[in-house]
């Protein structure tokens, strides 16, 4: 086992996870953007649930779900798939945390696209298809990106929910910030300055990036709003 | 061959229930703001769904609520140009026009299509320009390209020049005017302004709270506004209530006069309306329609003199007028001297008669 697992495991966590929430996060907050129905402050509020609570409980939950000794994870382990304590764990904690950031950053994005444009698009006879992926992903892409990078700072963070299902077995599901945690818990502080350094690095290294990346297409989209 | 349409849509505050047709022309569409002629436009476009009625277009249906038949807006070939023109921010000019053209089409042939709309619609010199680069006007003639290009059946406007300045509007009528010659289909421009409408179409219909209240030819619309609405919409801000007391005398029952006609009056006159411009001085004492006036008060525009008159005497406050005079300013300066009453004749030759009983409670 090398020394800088945890640093792969959260690098790999934090992609697949935000990697999963881009497409997720972007699918939901454009149908509930459109969605008019009854139960929409319903099914906003449970959308948005895992940012609010204490992460504790979130793992609670999820252990509720895919535990071993609970239906779900009863089910899975009858085809011989268990889910608790293993890296899909990890990812699977980290998904739902960071879920409502990028769901609620693009729900704001969608509701500040002019929908006379997206009619416009209609008119032409165009498919939905390419109306969403050519117009709408591109005029909300500042917001899309910002979200993107919410979700990925809160998978690299992801601490409470992750120790609930997916322990610290070093090598697997020790990720960086509970590689902390028990450094500090040993005393062993200069392990623990090390990997707070190595947080620090990627956060930023990934905001800056992904701000560049954005720019041009903000500036696109804010001189429409403009007028 | 056209437009037919009978809808219903229960809206906040009023109902839409409009029924017309449109031949192969411009129709345009006049009514206050909250009228619901922006509503049948969108309905028409398939952006709202009525909840009842019916719309064909050359044949095709469109909606049709009884055999529940409601065509997504893509498949409508309808050409919509939006208030704000709505061009896609993120692409350029030649990336907008081309947006729609996608289907089945060689790179040939959309290259070719997006090069003749930029010809025909003076965009040369802006294919890699972006919509914020463009003035006001360049980007509603890409709006109309893009919509254009797509070869729609019918065009609809809606209010295109409230966002731009006076000055800028008027060279952009005509030119719409031009661009539209060669379009083939209907269309149908909204607005509330009678000046835009005047000038760009033929036909004009009058819509209020929902329903239309009068359709036909601009200059019958103009000079003989049949309704109550069509009187105000077409800019006439002389409106009393009127009721026939002789075979050729009318009172109107607001101002306190008569006006002898030299003709048969119809019974069912409820109303009557006189343009502003159209009142004159009259120092002959001994004409019918020449009635007594006091000035209340007057207000200055750039050319015109304002002039807010009352058939009798006393004057109390400003808002205590009966009759509006709109006349130059070189007139007034010769008429404003003298001594008062003034001497104001009602043409009844100018008269506007209207006789649509329902709309009278809202003058009173």
């Amino acid at each position: 086992m090398s020394e800088f697992s945890p640093l792969w495991i959260s690098i790999k966590t934090s992609i697949t996870a935000t990697f999963i929430v881009f497409f997720i996060g972007i699918a939901t907050a454009w149908y509930m953007a459109s969605y008019k129905g009854k139960a929409r402050g319903i099914i906003d509020g449970i959308l948005t649930l895992p940012m609010v609570l204490p992460p504790t409980v979130v793992g609670f939950i999820l252990l509720m779900i895919i535990g071993k000794n609970f239906p779900l994870g009863k089910l899975l382990n009858g085809f011989g798939i268990t889910l608790i304590f293993t890296w899909v764990a990890t990812v699977i904690a980290a998904t739902v945390v960071a879920f409502p950031l990028m769901y609620r950053t693009c729900v704001g994005a969608f509701s500040q696209i002019d929908v006379n444009v997206i009619n416009a698009a209609r008119t032409l006879g165009v498919s939905e298809w390419r109306i969403f992926w050519k117009v709408v992903v591109p005029l909300a892409w500042p917001g899309i990106a910002a979200g993107t990078v919410l979700a990925f700072a809160r998978a690299l963070g992801e601490f409470g929910a992750t120790i609930m299902i997916a322990g610290s077995i070093p090598g697997k599901t020790q990720t960086i910030p509970i590689a902390i945690y028990f450094a500090v818990a040993n005393g062993e502080t200069d392990n623990a300055i090390k990997w707070v350094i190595l947080i620090f690095i990627i956060s930023l290294t990934v905001m800056v990036a992904t701000d560049k990346w954005s720019q041009k297409q903000g500036f696109l989209v804010s001189s429409a709003r403009r007028k | 061959m056209g437009l037919e349409v009978d809808i219903t849509k229960k809206l906040a505050g009023f109902e839409l229930r409009v029924k017309f047709k449109a031949d192969n022309d411009i129709l345009g569409l006049l009514g206050a703001s909250g009228s619901g002629k922006s509503m049948t436009l969108r309905c028409i476009a398939g952006i709202v769904t009525p909840d009842t009625g019916k719309i064909v277009l050359n044949g095709r249906v469109l909606f049709d609520s009884e055999n529940k038949i409601n065509i997504p807006i893509r498949e409508r070939k309808v050409g919509f140009l939006f208030q704000n023109y709505a061009l896609f921010p993120n692409m350029t000019v030649e990336q907008n026009i081309g947006f729609g053209l996608v289907k089945s089409i060689s790179k040939v042939e959309r290259t070719n299509k997006i090069k003749k709309k930029i010809a025909d619609l003076q965009l040369i010199g802006m294919e890699k320009r972006y919509p914020y680069q463009l003035s006001g006007g360049q980007q509603q003639r890409v709006a109309l390209a893009r919509a254009l290009v797509v070869e729609p059946e019918i065009l609809l406007l809606d209010e295109p020049f409230s966002a731009l300045d006076e000055y800028l509007k008027n060279s952009m009528i005509v030119q719409l005017r031009d661009d539209l010659r060669s379009f083939m289909g209907t269309s149908i421009f909204v607005t509330h302004n009678m000046e835009e409408a005047y000038q760009l179409c033929n036909n004009i219909m009058i819509i209020t709270g929902g329903s239309i209240d009068a359709i036909g030819h601009k200059d019958a619309i103009f000079n003989n506004p049949p309704t109550l609405c069509a009187a105000e919409l077409t800019g006439c801000k002389n409106i009393s209530r009127a009721r026939k007391i002789e075979s050729n005398i009318i009172e109107a029952i607001d101002w306190g006069c008569r006006i002898v006609f030299n003709y048969k009056i119809e019974e069912s006159i409820t109303a009557i309306g006189i343009r502003a411009h159209y009142l004159e001085i009259n120092e002959n004492n001994e004409d019918i329609n020449t009635f007594n006036c006091w000035v209340v008060f007057t207000s200055e525009t750039l050319f015109r003199t304002k002039v807010f008159l009352k058939f009798s005497e006393p004057i109390r406050d400003e808002k205590n007028y009966n009759i509006l005079w709109d006349i130059s300013k070189e007139e007034w300066n010769l008429v404003k001297n003298k001594p008062l009453p003034l001497r104001i004749r009602i043409n009844p030759e100018k008269v506007i008669q209207i006789k649509a009983s329902v709309e009278i409670k809202r003058l009173q």
